[in-house]
């Protein structure tokens, strides 16, 4: 799913303070499991917002609202009303969904109240972890089932490198080497020696790096 | 065995002596006094000068022109080349622009990530890996192409080097990896410092085994410590670094006037010791700002006076 963390309260409160009317706006599906963007924390985000401008003696009238997802159309009939009304939308949800918000009202000013951090897996119901970065050409059947993509701090295809210490990357001692990882996978599947094969090099033209990506259905 | 490159480093590989190296890092500013004169003060000891590119992730003044002030100067440099900077446009042009000074080898690394260095907020590339550079250089120089596949109409002709970290973790890859290494390319290989030896011998004796010392030319890395508290720091911060706790000791044991001392006698046993292991072919001696001490660890290991080649 997609991880998003909340912006600093102050960061937030200098987007939308000139504003006479903001509707925060919650997204109840993957940024609700993370508790960072979903309609509960839309309708706190909004009390502390209000609080702020009472004490900085600031009119702005403060809605409240959400949906379950911001990204698709049909989702957003029961809001239509609370949005064609509102200034300004503080959007809860991923980049996507801040971006699908100010495609279907360009007038209205829409400002992220997340940061987007990583398409990630709930570990426990208060780690969540990156797993994926997206890059068109997964390999994980290469890697015993572990991205070193996503998850070695160098991106190498042919890891580890010379900071593999004791399990852990030489960035932190809280990461995991990816490629310790990947070794100790290959060991249980008994294909260890598959580790000597040189992995090809990458066409990056599948990721960001070829440019906006989309796809398709043929004869949907 | 057949010479290949222009190389010094390996006709003198080639001939059967044992190799000297040595590092210098380049000056974080624009002006070459500096590493010119590192150059000079330990040119007649060692048979090639690595030049790093932007070690630590700290900017400098960058590897390739570090390298052709020291080729204007006479001297022998190894193109260190690493793949966090740069995608395999920026690479294979530099590649092109070393062969294109007479910069006769090249050193192949994936470089340290950029947040232990001074600019922990840049992007980084990682385009290639390492193992992918060495593959890269030499498919530039043996098939006289381009990773596109387009010809290269003169191409590069280099000694190809990669490094390896017997000390790192999973050790049971260790071995593997530089057969990895091998198998990708490379010519020479330097090892990061060794102050554990027998775990370097463990190594060396897996290295053996496969007879991979035979398809390559190791030089164990060697550095000096020039005092306890550096060697405490190495122990401690330096991510896949092996200092014996004897080694602290040894060095804590002398007063802190004698540690300096201490530290290039050290290095000076390391040096006898691993000559006598087999499949070690030369040392890479790296006195970290420190390469006025060069000539004497080599002159008091027995390595000089160098070889002279063609």
């Amino acid at each position: 799913m997609i991880v998003g963390q909340q912006k600093p309260f102050d960061e937030i409160w200098e987007m939308v303070k000139g504003h006479k009317q903001v509707t925060v706006f919650g997204c109840n599906t993957c940024v609700a499991v993370c508790h960072q963007g979903g309609n509960k924390e839309a309708e706190i985000l909004a009390s502390l917002l209000r609080m702020r401008a009472t004490q900085e003696g600031i009119d702005i009238d403060i809605k409240n609202g959400g949906i379950e997802r911001q990204c698709e159309h049909p989702f957003f009939e029961s809001a239509k009303d609370l949005l064609e009304e509102s200034e300004a939308v503080l959007s809860m949800a991923c980049g996507i969904g801040v971006q699908f918000v100010a495609e279907k009202y360009m007038s209205t000013a829409v400002y992220p109240a997340l940061n987007t951090t990583f398409l990630g897996d709930v570990k426990t119901d208060w780690h969540f972890t990156e797993k994926c970065q997206a890059c068109g050409d997964c390999i994980l059947g290469i890697t015993g089932g572990v991205c070193p993509v996503s998850r070695c701090c160098k991106r190498l295809f042919n890891g580890p490198c010379g900071g593999s210490s004791k399990g852990k990357c030489e960035l932190s001692k809280e990461l995991d080497c990816a490629w310790q990882l990947v070794i100790d996978r290959l060991e249980a599947l008994g294909k260890l020696d598959d580790y000597e094969k040189i992995a090809p090099i990458k066409d990056w033209s599948k990721d960001r790096a070829g440019g906006p990506r989309s796809f398709k259905l043929e004869g949907f | 065995m057949e010479i290949k490159t222009k190389s010094k480093l390996e006709k003198i590989f080639k001939s059967g002596a044992m190799a000297v190296t040595s590092e210098c890092g380049p000056p974080r500013s624009s002006d070459p006094a500096h590493i010119i004169a590192k150059g000079h003060i330990i040119k007649n000891h060692v048979d090639a000068i690595n030049i790093t590119d932007n070690q630590t992730a700290v900017t400098r003044l960058c590897s390739l022109a570090a390298c052709i002030h020291l080729k204007l100067e006479g001297l022998e440099p190894v193109l260190q080349m690493v793949v966090r900077d740069r995608n395999r446009i920026a690479l294979q042009a530099d590649i092109l622009g070393a062969a294109s000074f007479g910069i006769n080898n090249i050193l192949c690394l994936s470089g340290d990530h950029q947040s232990f260095g001074d600019h922990p907020k840049a992007q980084n590339v990682f385009d290639l890996d390492s193992m992918q550079l060495i593959q890269t250089v030499r498919h530039m120089c043996d098939e006289g192409k381009f990773l596109s596949g387009e010809e290269i109409k003169v191409p590069p002709n280099f000694f190809v080097g990669a490094a390896a970290n017997p000390f790192a973790d999973p050790f049971k890859i260790r071995v593997p990896r530089l057969a990895k290494k091998i198998a990708a390319g490379a010519q020479f290989i330097q090892t990061q410092c060794v102050y554990n030896l027998e775990k370097f011998e463990l190594w060396m004796k897996g290295v053996v085994e496969r007879g991979l010392h035979e398809q390559v030319f190791i030089m164990p890395g060697i550095t000096p410590m020039r005092s306890v508290g550096m060697a405490k720091y190495m122990a401690r911060a330096v991510p896949g670094m092996d200092v014996p706790e004897e080694l602290i000791k040894r060095l804590s044991g002398v007063p802190k006037d004698k540690q300096a001392e201490e530290g290039i006698t050290i290095a000076v046993e390391s040096i006898q010791r691993l000559k006598e292991c087999k499949g070690v072919s030369g040392f890479h001696v790296m006195a970290i700002e420190w390469e006025d001490k060069v000539p004497e660890i080599v002159e008091r290991s027995g390595l000089y006076p160098r070889p002279v080649v063609d």
